[in-house]
């Protein structure tokens, strides 16, 4: 608890830099799962490869992707941006099928409604079909986000600061309070990043609170 | 750079060594996610036939997630190391990690097979004579299998995934070429030793894929099916489910 309170402003800076690390590809990584789910849900040949294809990524242990992605993109092994992508290919990896699935939730009396109600293509995905699939898209959103905390700790192996390296140091030290902290400090950081998806997806789905049918 | 790594992974040299990693990584994935089967599976059985601590297995699952399994593997070898000592001061509480890290994805597999079994078909198993324990394991689990499957198949890539990084915490597997490599500055060696946990966990995937399908009822799975049929009821869609690895 003293070293806790000793180091309060490193734990805060390498919290900072974690969810930095765990929710920027959040973000990247539904921008980009959107229009892969909304192809593969549209196309049915397309499923397939598109769903299984990102799902085989995520079978990917998470330091031979931290260590691969410098070869294949000519960055440095330090540079954060390794991070960054790794954690935006596992968002992807898990977002394509949700959003595959949610959009197949979507029931086809509404579809067809809304299209005799003249809403068509981008206007009625965006206005219509992505909207009711928010809670779907949001249960997997979760566990993404909570898994991207978890994940990125990880990257302190190969020396990307953040939380992890609470780990790495208590290790090598052979002491047990900055691992405790570290620990703590994740769990916490991953509940607070469910917490606003949670917060999110009621914000946009107003309908699910009014109690009436949607 | 990728030419290093391809005369790193052909040098006669290593081969030896890689046979050797191979092995201990697969060791320890198959001894972790079988102990925690041991476990997780009656349980499962358990809970989702009777219903009883369906919430407990909800949470659990769930925050499991949220557990830095390289924090969780530091503490737990600083932690007992020291009180076991001698050889097995590293893999006791290594393996300790794995297997706790690899019981939660397997017991809500189970959980929601059984649960999530049709109750009509329940209630026509025992319209026809059976016992509780005989719907359990003549429907029930026949039903469930795509789903168990899928639990085990996404405990063991993760703790496939962990016990790369355990190398770390003074174990063998084919981590040791990525934490060795990294520590000499010798990047042919960490990108082989990536390529190869890689390549390990694609095929493990890609095996058990195949054996979730031949294991399962071809009644469940619609493979043997003549008639046309909706690719999008077939059970088998939602036993695909993406299950997440962490670590």
């Amino acid at each position: 608890m003293t070293w806790f309170l000793d180091h309060l402003d490193d734990v805060a800076q390498l919290t900072k830099s974690h969810l930095f690390l765990a929710a920027v590809p959040l973000v990247i990584g539904l921008l980009l799962a959107i229009p892969l789910g909304w192809a593969a849900q549209r196309y049915r040949w397309l499923r397939g490869p598109l769903v299984a294809g990102t799902g085989l990524l995520y079978t990917l242990p998470s330091l031979a992707v931290f260590i691969l992605l410098p070869g294949l993109l000519g960055t440095q092994i330090l540079d954060p941006v390794n991070v960054l992508i790794a954690m935006t290919i596992y968002t992807v990896a898990l977002l394509v099928r949700t959003v595959a699935d949610g959009l197949d939730a979507v029931p086809s009396e509404v579809r067809l409604a809304a299209t005799a109600m003249g809403y068509r293509g981008l206007r009625r995905l965006f206005g219509v079909e992505l909207p009711l699939a928010v809670p779907v898209i949001a249960a997997g959103l979760r566990v993404a986000a909570v898994s991207n905390v978890s994940i990125v700790s990880v990257a302190a192996l190969i020396g990307v600061p953040q939380l992890g390296s609470l780990f790495t140091d208590g290790f090598n030290r052979d002491f047990l309070d900055p691992i405790v902290v570290g620990i703590v400090a994740c769990v916490g950081l991953a509940l607070l990043l469910d917490l606003a998806v949670v917060t999110g997806a009621r914000v946009l789905t107003p309908w699910q609170r009014a109690g009436g049918r949607p | 750079m990728i030419a290093n790594l391809i005369a790193w992974l052909a040098d006669p040299a290593h081969h030896g060594d890689i046979l050797t990693r191979t092995l201990e990584h697969l060791q320890y994935s198959l001894v972790a996610t079988l102990l925690a089967a041991l476990v997780a599976i009656p349980l499962g059985l358990w809970i989702g036939h009777t219903g009883r601590g369906a919430v407990a297995v909800v949470g659990i699952a769930g925050s499991a997630r949220a557990i830095p399994s390289l924090g969780l593997l530091y503490l737990v070898v600083l932690w007992l190391g020291p009180k076991i000592g001698g050889d097995l001061a590293f893999y006791i509480p290594n393996m300790i990690v794995l297997v706790v890290l690899a019981i939660p994805p397997i017991l809500s597999g189970t959980y929601a097979g059984i649960a999530g079994v049709d109750p009509a078909a329940g209630d026509a198993a025992k319209g026809m004579g059976l016992r509780g324990g005989q719907v359990l394991t003549q429907v029930e689990i026949p039903c469930a299998l795509p789903l168990i499957f899928s639990g085990v198949q996404s405990a063991l890539l993760q703790v496939i995934a962990t016990a790369t990084i355990a190398a770390t915490a003074g174990m063998g597997g084919l981590g040791r070429f990525l934490i060795d490599g990294l520590a000499v500055r010798d990047y042919a060696q960490m990108a082989g030793g990536a390529v190869l946990v890689a390549a390990l966990a694609l095929a493990v995937d890609l095996l058990l894929s195949l054996v979730r399908r031949y294991a399962t009822s071809p009644g469940i799975s619609g493979r043997f099916t003549t008639h046309s049929r909706s690719t999008d009821d077939s059970p088998d869609h939602t036993a695909d489910a993406p299950v997440p690895v962490s670590s």
